[in-house]
């Protein structure tokens, strides 16, 4: 009886400090010099919230540069992904109708080798980039749907190798792009 | 795989190396009482607890009244937490209303957190209110991973203790908090604030999309969270995608962070080990052993990543994989975490290659000794040391020794006894699943991966890892008891023989080094060890394997599909 009085004071004790004292520090601390991250790095447009740079949206529209398949259509309640093994027909034929729905949608032959990060759906269902070269192979679609002139499509040139965020610190991760901010951006083009 | 790759692998490996004497150093001087930089900060906050409990942290325990305090307090720990997820909608800081919890999930998530398993039945986000994230999982994270390593130190204190007592349960748990998990997770979790992790207590919001959709989204106090999941090896996600969420881990900065912070406390108590032990070789020895096992599992898995046969031909197949990660971040990922008992993942094994799969099966089937979980990776380890000196001992017809303590029947049968449990459990209950309805109605997957799906559940559970071939419905009352009773098991199955080992180990007297002792820190003994444990991995779990997913690796190169 002794022991387990003194282990429901150490339980209340640790809760206290491990679970509310703990969080609210981390939130005070972040509140104080990291409100845009605590908040999720939503971005506003026209005074309203149009989505996060963290979180993928999805794009159906050809004027815009299509994100990587989900399994949850970028619904984020709850977040997840295929979980398809590598010899499931569901997958193969998936993979399949991506390539043809990407290769004939931006104008190539339909074997081209398609960036893998295109024909696979991601673990999150939210991930908000694409590698560059999946957003260059969009390029043409984008700006033949918009009426682009030659120069408008050199600064779209130019903005995808702005937005794209090579390999921190030299070795970590992949070069990306984030379509969210490069189609934000698109519309900009005058 | 390029020179980028490599150098990303390699840098990971030379930090935890880098890091090891440096934790591990700190940790022994909190453990064993000595003055250390935290004292200052903390020491009243120590004091205080101590004096409101009523602790006498001096006073020690022996085996029997540690070992049911500690179980006192898990059982404490998992009434609450039950209770918490039956209650959450009438309790504060559930914004967006989640009902209650169903019992069977509520069960099987309490115990999941409560023996540091962190299995996820919940989907985080739409069925766990704030208050129940951080009063009840993120204190579970703390108090699961302080149990770990206490069940640790009670053990090692038998093996060079002089006398029956092995330490104030109390006071150990207590140091382990304030000194070393805490002032670690409030560091870390500033870190994954600053690069994106969202801290915030407002409501989900509803943003509308570039093309005039509506989109939700979820928010909560997850930077806290997320670097303690890391830290003690626990893994339970705040998010259903756990650490492939954005919101969990952003970067490849925070990834490569977070993967460091998994494998860090269990590499350092190897060297706290040493310390303890009065010879570091003996830590050094089990590091070892432990890197090896790591980067052989590591090799395996990378090549077999980069060399998969998938429906879009050869080539990299990023099915289940975030890309600012990469093949290589999440590989490795997969690897540190299923050898670590920490089980979260950034990217979907049930969509890796099947060898990626072995690899990470494997790792948890070994009995998660390959760095391990916080505290049980080294006193699981120790159980492989124990049975390798007495198989030792038999080869060379002298009585089996380990740091000058006689190692008798009573040692090997408990020592057996923690090794063999969680196979049992494994292969038991993965074989009801696999000819029963219930069990087979979980199944996302036909064919032979199928079978990989039960069976890396059971490991999951009986290894207390948590990670998952994530596309098995587990959320059944079948998958939610069987699991649940199974991380019983995995936990307290172990824990208990190591306690009793600790106890009957403690009171023998010690026989000087001589000559003819068997030495248990040269390259011999490494490589016994790994022979050891690799032996009896392979001969309870290479028939099951062969089935799932070593079959669907042959099929795979064949471009079979189900």
């Amino acid at each position: 009886m002794k022991t387990l009085w003194i282990s429901l004071k150490f339980l209340f004790f640790f809760t206290l400090l491990t679970g509310i004292l703990y969080p609210l520090l981390i939130t005070g601390i972040g509140l104080a010099f990291f409100p845009k991250q605590s908040g999720g790095s939503l971005l506003s447009k026209n005074g309203k919230y149009a989505g996060s740079v963290l979180i993928g949206q999805e794009f159906h529209d050809q004027r815009y540069f299509f994100s990587r398949p989900s399994a949850v259509s970028y619904n984020p309640l709850p977040s997840g992904a295929s979980n398809y093994s590598v010899t499931s027909r569901d997958l193969a034929k998936l993979v399949h109708e991506r390539q043809l729905e990407f290769t004939v949608g931006n104008g190539l032959d339909s074997l081209y080798s398609v960036p893998p990060d295109m024909l696979f759906a991601s673990g999150s269902g939210l991930d908000p980039q694409i590698s560059p070269s999946s957003a260059m192979l969009q390029l043409e679609r984008v700006a033949r749907v918009r009426q682009f002139s030659k120069e408008q499509r050199q600064k779209m040139i130019v903005l995808i190798g702005s937005l794209t965020e090579s390999r921190q610190f030299i070795c970590l991760g992949e070069p990306r792009i984030n379509v969210l901010l490069l189609n934000l951006e698109t519309d900009k083009i005058p | 795989m390029n020179a980028l790759d490599i150098s990303q692998v390699l840098m990971y490996l030379l930090l935890l190396i880098l890091l090891t004497p440096v934790l591990g150093g700190y940790m022994h001087k909190v453990f064993s009482g000595e003055r250390h930089f935290m004292l200052p900060v903390f020491g009243w906050l120590e004091k205080l607890t101590f004096r409101v409990t009523g602790t006498k942290p001096e006073q020690g325990m022996g085996w029997k009244s540690y070992t049911w305090s500690l179980l006192l307090f898990n059982l404490g720990g998992f009434v609450v937490l039950f209770l918490l997820q039956l209650t959450q909608n009438l309790l504060p800081l559930n914004p967006a209303r989640l009902p209650a919890v169903s019992w069977h999930l509520a069960l099987n998530t309490a115990v999941s957190f409560i023996t540091n398993t962190n299995w996820q039945s919940y989907a985080g986000e739409t069925t766990l209110s704030y208050l129940v994230q951080m009063t009840g999982l993120t204190v579970q994270n703390f108090l699961s991973a302080a149990t770990g390593i206490a069940v640790m130190l009670a053990l090692v204190r038998g093996i060079v203790g002089r006398s029956s007592l092995l330490g104030n349960f109390w006071a150990d748990i207590t140091r382990i908090i304030l000194y070393v998990l805490l002032p670690l997770s409030v560091i870390f979790a500033v870190v994954l604030n600053a690069e994106g992790v969202i801290q915030n207590f407002s409501g989900p919001v509803t943003v509308s999309t570039l093309e005039g959709g509506k989109q939700v989204i979820t928010m909560g106090p997850v930077a806290s969270q997320e670097a303690i999941k890391q830290l003690g090896t626990n893994g339970g996600g705040y998010f259903n995608a756990n650490s492939a969420h954005p919101f969990e881990n952003p970067t490849p900065l925070t990834n490569f962070l977070e993967m460091l912070a998994i494998l860090l406390i269990p590499a350092a108590l190897t060297y706290t080990y040493g310390r303890m032990t009065g010879s570091l070789k003996q830590g050094y020895t089990l590091f070892t052993c432990m890197m090896v096992l790591f980067v052989a599992g590591l090799l395996v898995s990378l090549y077999a990543e980069y060399h998969m046969v998938s429906p879009a031909g050869k080539g990299l197949v990023m099915e289940g994989k975030e890309l600012r990660f990469g093949t290589t971040g999440t590989v490795l990922w997969t690897v540190a975490t299923t050898v670590a008992s920490n089980g979260s993942v950034n990217g979907m094994i049930d969509s890796m290659s099947p060898l990626t799969g072995i690899t990470a099966m494997f790792n948890i089937m070994l009995g998660e000794v390959i760095f391990g979980g916080v505290g049980s990776g080294m006193y699981g380890m120790l159980l492989f040391v124990f049975l390798t000196v007495f198989i030792a001992g038999l080869m060379v017809g002298r009585t089996p020794e380990y740091l000058g303590k006689k190692i008798e029947a009573f040692e090997v049968r408990m020592a057996l006894a923690g090794i063999l449990i969680p196979g049992f459990m494994i292969l038991l209950f993965a074989a009801i699943a696999s000819v029963s309805k219930p069990g087979l109605a979980g199944l996302n997957n036909a064919g032979p991966h199928g079978l990989s799906e039960i069976l890396y559940a059971f490991s999951s559970a009986a290894g207390n890892n948590g990670s998952a071939f994530a596309g098995l419905n587990a959320n059944t009352v079948f998958y939610n008891l069987a699991l649940g009773f199974t991380m019983l098991f995995g936990r307290f199955g172990v824990i208990i023989p190591v306690m009793a080992i600790a106890g009957s180990m403690a009171v023998k007297k010690v026989t000087p080094l001589s000559v003819g002792t068997f030495r248990t820190d040269n390259l011999l003994f490494i490589i016994l060890l790994t022979g050891v444990i690799l032996i009896v991995g392979g001969l309870t779990f290479f028939p099951a394997l062969s089935l799932g997913p070593l079959a669907e690796h042959i099929l795979m190169h064949s471009a079979v599909t189900f």
